[in-house]
């Protein structure tokens, strides 16, 4: 099994964001926008990619949709009414109250202000927002038996959710649009540290490093106050819900502050009833918005009153919230005209202009005069602010939550391409991780997750959790240290507890794999362990046995015992980092055992050694199979020694101690 | 490890200084109250707890108790909003409860009534309350926790929404899903590599403002902890004369998705149940329309935050439609705190409230009601604002339950001679207790039992459709629910203080094993049928309840070593030397009786391609060889005669 990308919007590109992500044999879609700058077929993403047959009910397993801004959200009730598309549709509880509003209002302008022939209906729209199922933050929904959704905070808009998505072994997060530094209406995007296969996060920023928004909102807040200060009127186009809430936040807040008697109003097209959804939707803000609910909900304007057309010549300074964002039209523009030729005026600008509208033509340098068509001119001699916080995270935000999220693979959607050519490479060369960025209508195949699954015996899991000490010397050098000796006088011993588990799977037809420990297994088959096992008596060489003799004055057992004690010594100069443990009768590392032979007849002596000149002792020595390198190892070396006997040696050692 | 799942009772009591007989009304209200935990709480060991499952607010208020006391260091999960709601709710009890300090000051240490004189002068039934039913339950009674306290407590949970993934110690998956019974109130399910628990405590079919009882969450699972004690000592006729037929209707052997709509529909989704609680309600709104018309005042003190915010939205309606304007008060110090909270709650509620957000509506009417002047809210009965707008008739919302503590004792003194006025309380109190210290009483009583749990009825066929293997089962329910002899899963009962032992139900343990660990597996074939073995080797790590085997440190090592570590059997001499000599290597038997109890040695000499011995004994081959790829040979040899792996 793989996992395979197919990108059908926002590759490479802003605007109409829909990938479809088959995982594990499941297919989901993740968001079904609609593309702001074209007016013809490439509005919409190609959904017949996924199905030719356009049997979309069979080839998606579900939607999930992250926000309800139009390029997310925009080609939803074209896809489930017009294309037929039944099966279930996830989205969080702000996305499902707001993206119908959203969804309505751009019907209308499309329809009732550019007189175009409708996509698609309010009917379509409310049937489709029927068939959505609404999901709370870190809820884990169960789509069917194998594919499990969790939506996290994303801190883009009111609403907006990272998904995370899991089939079986292997899981992916699509991101959505999201923002890694709270602000004064909503939190940081917050997700879990998961085990991803996959992390498709939007790169709006890829290369961008912002300062903090708070500079911004100052910037703005005083433009504003200056100009009301100076009996100017500030207009603020905005899309109905979202920046406008946000910024009357700002405002009614700041009006609180400062005390100022100044109307705040919203056009019609935006009504105070907008704010309702937001009043009830408080606790997916900020921590600090959130709070205010017991005392008085934040958004629970006090300064804002409802605006009446006949205000608009209004003598006396005023501040207007306006549709459409980016005056392309409607309320937005008929104010414009009346306000744009006077100085003492203010219009605010979105960070984002589609080309074509006056708002576009006003961000593109410092124009004085703006034709609306070939009969009408309007002298723009008002000020001109640009709001620059865009609730996007910057290319900080996006590195860092990568490397949080540390998942196998990345693909990168939502930006612009030579920017995101830019942080593949950062993706690839800092963090280590392969990252993809497919173009509309690409796709990416990588491979998935999977284990083997067995059941495993209480035998098996206890052994494996019996600690393995391994006692490990410190290198020669650390021993020479004297500086290191003294200031640490711990035993020149290193203890490791590395838990291995080993055990055996059995497979046996019909049956679920097993995982047991051998003694499971011997059981089972009834038999008795038979252990094979290694020997070997070992002629060595051994100087100076009378000197040996003499000093320590005795026989048999001591000369036994310093014998094996000149063997240690010598196999631990030479063998320095294997443990060889000296237990008095025999000396053992890991299951190779070495003792004094004093048969006259050993069976396991099988070289004939009589003719050797030197005087020999003899090692009895056995082993099993699992250390047999190792065994002849010391064997070889074993045969090669000369031990002698060093009594100097034996002598600075003890001066030392 | 150890579970512990506690739900809490609570109980007020302060009604028990009986020095004057002939002053009951000053002795009951003055007497200072203290609270009382489950019996022997307090003779566990705090230490010992490990985990804290709070199912509900009322299953919360004596949660301070608990985790003010030393050594506790258990982990508390709760939903967010019933902690929310419970924190309000303990924090209304500390306000009253200081209100009470207010008024008629406090005793040092103990109160009076603890006293042994003043306990033997009170009635059998007051004496039964303070000292139990056999007596020995006058220790379980504390001094209310203080603010700071609740405070504290709630720091220590850890808050959860519906179905959100809690991982206790990496082992254990625990999860909350909604229980139907109030808004925040939940059933868990708790995972582990052995078992997968459900608990099901409280929980209502017919949920009216709070999320839908979400059963199908809890299927599947081995064993169910049934904890409902709703329907304890609660047998109506009606249940008696079905004498639980539906239960034995729908028992087919074999359980389908088919059968499990049946139930659903034919049972447990049946509306008589919300049915009879809308008449209900609407039968206390048309007494509560009769009294303010016939001029008197209403107090409703009830608990059930659900049934309040309905009548708090159903009132008014039929004050409307009966052309009445006469002001509604909710006083509390924590009720517009709470009214608020309701209101933006919406992934808390039901699905028609939900649709209310959805079409940009609130969620509950009583903040238009607040609006339109047709709702007070106010702290206390002495808030300078109460008594600016107070107007009587009213109707009045205000705790508490037990008619002891805050505004209600205050109104119910001042209306109980007026026979119009009228009081709404909920059953399973006592009445008489609880109006002792007003009497003599003009004013009416209502009472009303309101549906707070699994209709006894419904419970077998509930365990039928969740398919556990196991269910644990309230000893003192047993008498009233004989489960039928066909179903699916074995009953244990449970009782007060005694631990139950449940059998293990699974003996292994589920193991993944990473993909790149069994490319390298080398299997063997054992002879006597179609089994496939192979050694594992990795590093096992235990986290979020699986057991994975990962490629550890030492995996190239194990990928060069293909030798059996393990063998069983015994090799036969004869053969091996047949299996030697085809491959090169030629040697003789020599039989020798060593012991009489290891049997027979038998020792193999080679002496081609060079020197080497083979020991043969029942349990011990010994290998001897000073030829490495000799030794190796040999080893092969044997491996091809015993079993290996």
């Amino acid at each position: 099994m793989a996992i395979e990308c197919l990108v059908l919007g926002a590759g490479q590109e802003v605007g109409k964001s829909c990938v479809v992500v088959t995982i594990n044999g499941k297919r989901i879609m993740f968001d079904c926008g609609m593309h702001m700058g074209y007016d013809d077929h490439r509005r919409y993403p190609d959904f017949s990619l996924i199905s030719k047959s356009r049997d979309f009910d069979h080839s998606l397993d579900c939607v999930i949709i992250t926000h309800f801004h139009l390029d997310h959200v925009g080609a939803l009730p074209y896809f489930t009414e017009v294309c037929g598309y039944n099966g279930p549709i996830y989205m969080t509880y702000p996305t499902k109250a707001l993206a119908p509003l959203m969804l309505e209002d751009f019907r209308k302008v499309l329809v009732d202000r550019r007189g175009e022939e409708e996509q698609f209906t309010s009917l379509h729209i409310s049937q489709c927002m029927e068939k959505v199922i609404a999901v709370d933050l870190k809820q884990t929904v169960q789509v069917d038996d194998d594919l499990q959704i969790r939506a996290y905070y994303a801190g883009h808009v009111l609403g907006a959710a990272m998904f995370y998505a899991k089939v079986g072994d292997s899981a992916m997060v699509y991101t959505g649009d999201y923002n890694m530094t709270p602000d004064r209406h909503l939190g940081a995007a917050q997700i879990d540290r998961l085990e991803l296969d996959l992390l498709i996060t939007e790169s709006t920023y890829a290369t961008t490093i912002r300062d903090s928004k708070y500079a911004r909102e100052r910037e703005f807040l005083k433009a504003v106050h200056e100009c009301v200060a100076g009996g100017g009127k500030v207009l603020i186009p905005t899309f109905a819900l979202g920046r406008a809430q946000e910024l009357c936040i700002l405002l009614d807040d700041y009006w609180e502050r400062m005390n100022l008697k100044v109307p705040i109003y919203f056009s019609a097209g935006l009504t105070i009833q907008a704010n309702l959804y937001y009043k009830i939707l408080i606790s997916w803000t900020s921590q600090k918005v959130k709070e205010t609910y017991a005392t008085r909900n934040a958004f629970d304007f006090k300064h804002v009153h409802n605006f009446d057309r006949s205000l608009i010549n209004a003598p006396g300074p005023c501040v207007l919230f306006a549709t459409p964002g980016m005056i392309s039209g409607g309320f937005s523009l008929e104010v414009f005209k009346q306000w744009a030729p006077c100085e003492m005026n203010l219009i605010t600008l979105p960070g984002y202009c589609v080309a074509g509208t006056v708002g576009h033509k006003l961000m593109s340098g410092k124009p004085t005069k703006i034709n609306l068509d070939k009969d009408t001119q309007i002298d723009v001699r008002c000020q001109i602010h640009q709001l620059s916080f865009s609730p996007h995270t910057d290319s900080k935000g996006i590195m860092d939550l990568t490397k949080f999220l540390s998942p196998r693979n990345v693909i990168l959607v939502h930006g612009e391409k030579p920017k995101m050519v830019s942080l593949k490479e950062r993706i690839q060369t800092e963090l280590r991780i392969p990252c993809y960025l497919p173009a509309n209508c690409d796709a990416v195949h990588i491979p998935s997750t999977i284990y083997v699954k067995a059941h495993a015996s209480n035998t098996f899991i206890r052994s494996c959790l019996n600690p393995n000490f391994r006692f490990l010397k410190r290198s020669k050098e650390d021993n020479s240290d004297q500086v290191l000796r003294n200031t640490n006088p711990t035993a020149p011993l290193q203890v490791n507890d590395e838990r291995v588990a080993e055990g055996i799977l059995i497979m046996e037809k019909g049956k679920k794999a097993r995982v047991v420990h051998q003694d499971d297994l011997l059981l089972m088959l009834r038999q008795k362990k038979h252990d094979v096992q290694f020997a070997y008596c070992c002629a060595a060489q051994l100087d100076n046995l009378e000197e040996t003799r003499n000093r320590d004055d005795a026989l048999g057992l001591s000369d036994k015992c310093s014998s094996l004690q000149l063997l240690f010594k010598e196999l631990s100069n030479y063998f320095s980092g294997v443990n060889i443990q000296d237990l008095g009768e025999h000396l053992q590392v890991e299951s190779f055992h070495v003792s004094v032979c004093l048969k006259d007849n050993c069976p396991y002596r099988i070289i004939d050694n009589s003719q050797r000149e030197a005087v020999t002792v003899y090692f009895c020595c056995s082993w099993s199979a699992a250390d047999e390198k190792l065994a002849w190892e010391i064997i070889s070396a074993m045969e090669r020694f000369n031990l002698i006997d060093n009594l100097p040696c034996r002598n600075s050692i003890s001066s030392t101690n | 490890m150890e579970e512990g799942e506690q739900t809490y009772d609570f109980a007020v009591n302060n009604c028990l200084d009986m020095r004057k007989r002939q002053k009951i009304l000053k002795s009951l209200i003055c007497a200072q109250p203290w609270y009382k935990t489950p019996n022997n709480l307090h003779l566990w060991d705090p230490s010992s707890i490990d985990l804290v499952l709070i199912s509900s607010t009322m299953g919360m208020l004596a949660l301070p108790f608990l985790t003010q006391t030393k050594g506790f260091s258990a982990k508390i999960y709760a939903t967010e909003a019933t902690t929310r709601l419970g924190q309000l709710m303990m924090e209304d009890l500390v306000l009253m409860h200081n209100e009470f300090h207010h008024f008629f000051g406090s005793d040092s240490g103990s109160p009076q009534w603890m006293s042994w004189e003043e306990l033997e002068l009170l009635s059998p039934a007051l004496r039964q309350v303070a000292l139990g039913k056999d007596g020995t339950e006058l220790g379980g009674w504390m001094p209310l926790y203080r603010s700071a306290d609740v405070e504290d407590c709630v720091k220590k949970v850890q808050t959860l929404k519906y179905a959100e993934e809690a991982w206790y110690n990496g082992t254990l998956l625990i999860k909350a899903f909604s229980s139907g019974l109030e808004i925040g109130s939940c059933n868990w399910t708790i995972n582990s590599p052995k078992r997968n628990i459900a608990c099901i405590s409280s929980s209502k079919f017919c949920s009216v403002n709070a999320m839908e009882f979400d059963y199908h969450a809890l299927r599947g699972n081995d064993l169910i902890l049934y904890s409902d004690f709703s329907s304890e000592g609660v047998l109506t006729n009606d249940e008696h004369d079905n004498n639980f037929s539906a239960s034995t209707t729908y028992n087919s052997s074999t359980p389908s998705a088919d059968n499990d709509d049946l139930i659903l529909k034919e049972c447990l989704l049946r509306n008589d149940e919300s049915l009879e609680e809308r008449e209900k309600l609407a039968f206390i709104c048309s007494c509560v329309v009769d009294s303010v018309k016939a001029g008197g005042s209403v107090i409703i003190p009830l608990n059930q935050l659900g049934i309040v915010l309905q009548l708090l939205e159903q009132i008014p309606v039929y004050l409307e439609s009966s052309a009445m304007k006469v002001p509604i008060y909710v006083i509390s110090s924590v009720a517009a705190e709470l009214l608020a909270f309701t209101n933006i709650i919406p992934e808390w509620l039901c699905k028609e409230r939900q649709e209310k957000l959805f079409s940009g509506e609130p969620l509950f009417s009583h903040s238009e009601l607040m609006k339109g002047e047709k709702l007070y809210v106010f702290p206390d009965v002495h808030s300078p604002d109460l008594l600016t707008n107070w107007q009587e008739p009213c109707i009045v919302f205000s705790p508490h339950w037990s008619l002891r503590l805050g505004p209600v004792v205050h109104l119910l003194l001042r209306w109980r001679e007026d026979e119009n006025s009228l009081l709404v309380l909920e059953d399973g109190l006592d009445t008489d207790m609880a109006l002792l210290p007003f009497k003599p009483m003009a004013m009416k009583v209502l009472q009303c039992s309101f549906l707070s749990g699994i209709r006894l009825q419904k419970t077998q066929p509930l365990l039928e459709m969740l398919r556990p293997k196991e269910v644990l089962f309230p000893e003192d329910l047993r008498e009233q629910i004989k489960f039928s002899g066909s179903h699916s899963f074995s009953v244990f009962y449970y009782a007060e203080n005694e631990t139950l032992g449940v059998p293990r139900s699974k003996d292994s343990v589920d193991l993944e094993i990473a993909s790149n660990l069994a490319t390298q597996f080398s299997w063997r074939k054992l002879d006597h049928d179609d089994v496939d073995i192979t050694r594992l080797e990795g590093q096992l790590f235990i986290d979020h309840g699986k057991h994975q085997v990962l490629s550890g440190n030492k995996v190239s090592e194990m990928a060069s070593r293909k030798k059996p570590l393990l063998h069983w059997g015994v090799p036969d001499v004869e053969k091996l030397l047949t299996v030697l000599s085809k491959m090169g290597v030629k040697g003789s038997v020599e039989r020798c009786m060593s012991d009489a109890e290891s049997g027979s040695d038998e020792i193999v000499h080679i002496h081609e391609p060079s020197k080497a011995l083979i020991e043969v004994r029942a349990t011990r081959t010994v290998i001897s060889a000073r030829d490495e790829q000799l030794a190796s040979l040999i080893f092969e040899a044997i491996g091809n005669l015993t079993g290996g792996i």
